[in-house]
């Protein structure tokens, strides 16, 4: 029962989140399961397959270049996984935009139904998932012939993006299904590292009380190496955009350090960013509920205590 | 054009929710129960098309136990013109709700379907997709901006990296996200209203389809506690604390 990871990937670099879906490509191998190939499907892409072969652990890297998959669109890209998916017993995509938006389309395809968001793998048909914003876990076994999966980065460290050998094969693709296209993206350009992926994470909330207040978090982040996330009350304020959002329905982070400023800790936020190794909140409101998960809360005015944060760690290098 | 939003009834999200002691589930019994957030800003823009003069109908769709028939009148009060309930007492995964929803799709013929994208209980994120794939039919899920026009929808989606615009044929699929727009409150007259407007009910049964689930849960239990609520006095205790006993700085 082999294994297919469906790459995320701009076509020019491998996204990191396919080194989680491939870390647990590889329990899957350890716990019985087969070998593990890859599809990189893109436009000029052999770049990402190049790379993706270098990864520890696979078998094979499948290339698929058309420019029907420039833009991942699922209508184009879900007839080439499910004429791949005979071969394997396990599709695999990670839990991002991406792969929420494809994974399902490839399921129905096949007649069977997706496992969202695993978090755990107890054995070849039997996996761990959170249900109502993580305040459960639900153990779920699949009956389904083919087990297609999208899992979620923070529960499978990053497997090694080097150390392998993997062939690099070219496929043929399926072309357009001609109903969608891409007409643009507005992706925010930062020179921070990616929210799902970093060490250190500093989210703000309606506390900020504006978009500019952001400033205050940045100082602090740029010492730091931290990316800037934000609660759904500051995205749905305006103060920062969709993408910053961590949450239920937003992103999904668990970084060495998670620091929450002005973020009162509803039980959406919660479900984003509980599982960090270690959590900071500073809110002036000492009853929050983010303090109930904080393993150092300090009571008291952001505005203050910001400048304060970013003043103690300039002394302190 | 006749828009159809799928509605479905989950746990309140302002409600707290346990796991039972025997671990077969959440507690549902005697807990509040709402339509899904994201099902509201479907029916909401579903409203909204109708008000532009994009759609002619809007027509809620429900599957589940009789008590979805609030759920309906629920999006019946907000201005949706009819409901259909595919009435059932057993459990729904999304691969067979989907099959549910082209079955009634193939008989009421919208010319856009309309879902949340995904539902506050189970936390899926899967239908809109798998009736996209069902129906053969394009889809623009997590929308934050729709507009109509020349048989095509331009859809903004929310994405990892920011926003992205697609355009896609009608018919098609649409789910939604938070930003797609503000749901209205239903007024007393149309709460009223709504009581006397239509309520189809069909069964699984007769429809054809099979429901049967996939996928067994085998417990549900609580989450790991995490043991929090530590305070510092001061930036500077905090700082030593994250370099000397944390070490994560």
């Amino acid at each position: 029962m082999a294994v297919l990871v469906i790459a995320e990937h701009d076509n020019r670099a491998l996204k990191s989140a396919t080194l989680n879906a491939l870390a647990a490509a590889s329990e899957l191998k350890e716990k019985g399961g087969g070998e593990i190939d890859c599809l990189v499907a893109g436009k000029d892409c052999r770049g990402v397959a190049e790379s993706a072969a270098k990864v520890a652990g696979l078998k094979r890297v499948l290339l698929a270049e058309d420019a029907a998959y420039e833009h991942i669109l699922a209508e184009d890209l879900a007839p080439l996984v499910v004429r791949l998916a005979p071969s394997y017993g396990y599709l695999l995509a990670p839990t991002t935009t991406a792969g929420k938006n494809l994974m399902p389309r490839v399921a129905a395809l096949l007649d069977v139904m997706q496992i969202s968001d695993v978090s755990a793998i107890l054995s070849l048909d039997t996996f761990v998932r959170p249900i109502y914003a993580g305040n459960a876990l639900a153990t779920v076994q699949s009956s389904d012939p083919t087990k297609v999966l999208t899992v979620r980065g923070t529960a499978f460290p990053a497997v090694e993006a080097s150390g392998g050998a993997a062939a690099v094969e070219e496929i043929s693709a399926t072309g357009s299904a001609g109903v969608s296209e891409f007409l643009r993206a507005e992706l925010s350009k930062s020179e921070r590292p990616e929210l799902t992926s970093a060490r250190v994470v500093i989210s703000g909330g309606r506390g900020m009380q504006s978009g500019e207040n952001f400033q205050l978090l940045e100082k602090v982040a740029d010492r730091l190496g931290a990316a800037i996330g934000a609660s759904r009350a500051a995205v749905d304020a305006g103060f920062v955009p969709n993408e910053y959002q961590v949450g239920q329905t937003g992103k999904i982070v668990a970084p060495e350090l998670y620091i929450a400023v002005g973020i009162s800790g509803a039980i959406q936020h919660l479900a984003g960013m509980k599982d960090s190794k270690v959590i900071v909140a500073i809110n002036k409101d000492e009853e929050a509920p983010i303090f109930s998960v904080a393993d150092y809360g300090i009571v008291g005015d952001l505005f203050k205590i910001m400048p304060e944060l970013d003043a103690e760690l300039a002394r302190r290098g | 054009m006749k828009a159809l939003v799928a509605v479905k009834r989950v746990v309140d999200f302002n409600v707290k929710v346990r796991v039972k002691a025997d671990k077969s589930g959440v507690e549902t019994a005697g807990v509040k129960m709402s339509m899904n957030p994201f099902d509201e800003i479907g029916v909401e823009e579903a409203l909204r098309l109708k008000e532009k003069g994009a759609v002619e109908e809007v027509v809620a769709v429900s599957l589940g136990v009789a008590q979805c028939q609030e759920t309906i009148r629920t999006a019946l009060a907000m201005g949706a013109d009819r409901g259909i309930l595919v009435e059932t007492d057993a459990e729904l995964q999304p691969l067979a709700v989907a099959k549910l929803l082209k079955a009634v799709v193939l008989e009421e013929k919208p010319g856009l379907v309309i879902l949340g994208k995904q539902a506050i209980d189970d936390d899926c994120n899967q239908t809109g997709q798998m009736l996209a794939a069902l129906l053969g039919w394009p889809q623009a899920t997590f929308a934050s901006k729709l507009v109509i026009a020349d048989g095509h929808a331009e859809v903004t989606r929310e994405v990892d990296g920011g926003l992205e615009t697609i355009r896609i044929v009608l018919p098609a699929i649409l789910t939604t996200d938070l930003r797609l727009n503000e749901p209205r409150y239903a007024s007393l007259p149309n709460i009223m209203k709504a009581k006397r407007k239509p309520i189809a009910t069909v069964t699984p049964e007769s429809l054809g389809v099979d429901v049967a689930p996939r996928l067994k849960t085998l417990k549900v239990e609580e989450p790991p506690k995490r043991q929090g609520g530590k305070k510092v006095g001061s930036v500077a205790e905090l700082v030593d604390k994250l370099k000397n006993e944390a070490r994560v700085i």
